[in-house]
């Protein structure tokens, strides 16, 4: 199946002028009612009341430039970024339960979480920019979905579960049943992205990579790939787990590639082999910035890079608690 | 569609003082600045978050107005460009430094770059060249003037502009 990611085409085109003139000059969005929600209860009985024409808006990184491109009108903004509730993060054994409205910025400076996830630090700082950073979430890069975003990739690689919200209760859904296309994903209309649970990988040497190639740094991936690996004491891989983005309509894993190395020492002949079957298994979709094939070529390359990075990273300083 | 969208009383502080108006729910901070508080320091290019020029301190945290509405910024402290300065008629040691490297050429993007280096330095106040391309990532300058606003940083911040070469 051939998939169309010339979203920035798209959006050049969007740009053209509104149909209807606005009455204060400079302003973009479709007019709307806006009401900072108190508490979750609010924010989801706002929800179940208003549907399809109601809209989330937590950090708005995404969303604010979407509504001045006019390519999403809400009737109606919920705000959720002062609901304490949702910025809350709890250490426990084996997982990081964290509130879908953390700050991705003050989660790449948690070193506690760096020791814990260093996968999740890592890709976030491939996320634009300081300035997005400060203001975007956690959560709210992983219901918007782009098949290129890094923390999408690293949910997906570590297994995450993904807590949703609704007026009618609530429900989990694993990474892998969460990503279901470009911008598209599990949340229902009524729902709201809660927490995250990230799995901490505990007890052996762990090593992981985060890499990916894009125009400038901090632009959208034309590929990206991410890796987790625990090797034993004798360097011999015990968990392995791998990932590509940007080249498929969601994050892609490869478990049965990764379980491959799983018994055996990781050198650059086993990372090359996986790298590659893992590249033949997506099914990139071509733009202006970069073909199918080109991209292809950059999902091996990444993938092979990740897997040595990880590999290296867990034999000198994968201890962990 | 509800085109009269109920306005919001804010209460939004901007370089110290505090401001209150009634605005609609759609206009940006970047427009509010600009349009409302005739703050025009404050610049727009892409308006849709990648080129950084509106760049402002949002509680201390540089962010970009052009993607945040005014309505969310209620009770909260805002400094633009304007409020960089410690008093009026004098630079800040990073805006005469900008002067001091040539660090500017059209300066479209220069009010973005200087609140971009201005938290950075609050932060981190000896930074490296590499820290400093880390911080102005996300604003774009189209003179391609780059060069000379990480030297300006470094001189501002006592480390020689020679190390950011090569």
């Amino acid at each position: 199946m051939r998939r169309d990611y010339s979203s920035r085409s798209v959006k050049i085109t969007a740009l053209s002028p509104a149909p209807e003139s606005s009455t204060i000059p400079g302003v973009k969005a479709a007019p709307f009612d806006y009401v900072r929600a108190e508490d979750e209860a609010q924010a989801l009985e706002l929800l179940d009341q208003h549907g399809a024409e109601a809209k989330l808006i937590a950090g708005g990184q995404s969303l604010v430039p979407m509504m001045a491109m006019r390519l999403v009108r809400p009737a109606l903004l919920i705000d959720i970024n002062r609901l304490a509730g949702l910025k809350t993060v709890q250490h426990e054994a084996d997982r990081v339960r964290m509130g879908a409205g953390r700050r991705q910025r003050d989660v790449e400076l948690d070193a506690e979480l760096g020791a814990r996830l260093p996968l999740v630090t890592k890709g976030l700082c491939l996320v634009g920019h300081i300035q997005t950073r400060n203001r975007g979430t956690v959560g709210g890069s992983l219901v918007h979905g782009d098949p290129s975003a890094e923390l999408p990739l690293a949910a997906l690689v570590l297994g995450a579960t993904l807590h949703l919200r609704g007026k009618a209760g609530e429900r989990s859904v694993e990474a892998a049943e969460f990503f279901l296309g470009p911008m598209f994903t599990a949340v229902g209309e009524t729902e709201c992205l809660s927490a995250i649970d990230w799995p901490v990988w505990r007890g052996a040497r762990l090593g992981s990579a985060f890499d990916e190639i894009s125009i400038r740094h901090g632009d959208f991936a034309m590929a990206s790939a991410a890796c987790q690996l625990a090797l034993d004491d004798a360097g011999v891989c015990r968990r392995a787990s791998l990932g590509l983005g940007g080249v498929g309509g969601t994050p892609l894993a490869f478990p049965e590639l990764a379980a491959q190395l799983v018994g055996q020492r990781i050198n650059a002949e086993a990372a090359r082999e996986v790298a590659n079957a893992a590249a033949k298994g997506c099914d990139p979709g071509d733009d202006i910035h970069a073909s199918a094939p080109y991209r292809r070529h950059l999902a091996a390359l990444l993938a092979e890079r990740v897997l040595r990075r990880a590999a290296d990273c867990a034999a000198t300083d994968g201890v962990i608690q | 569609m509800n085109s009269e969208a109920k306005r919001a009383a804010v209460r939004i502080e901007v370089n110290g003082r505090l401001y209150h108006r009634l605005v609609e729910p759609r206009l940006t901070l970047a427009d509010f600045l600009r349009e409302e508080l005739g703050l025009t320091g404050t610049h727009l290019g892409c308006e849709h978050g990648v080129c950084g020029a509106c760049s402002v301190l949002l509680d201390g945290d540089p962010v970009r107005s052009c993607c945040i509405f005014a309505v969310q910024a209620d009770g909260s402290a805002v400094t633009t460009v304007e409020g960089l300065a410690p008093a009026r008629g004098e630079l800040s040691p990073l805006q005469d430094a900008f002067c001091e490297k040539h660090a500017l050429q059209c300066g479209y993007c220069t009010p973005g770059m200087l609140v971009a280096c201005h938290a950075l330095v609050q932060n981190t106040p000896h930074p490296t060249a590499a820290q400093v391309r880390e911080a102005i990532s996300g604003n774009l300058c189209r003179c391609t003037g780059y060069q000379q606003i990480v030297d300006a940083v470094l001189h501002a911040t006592g480390q020689g502009a020679e190390e950011s070469h090569g």
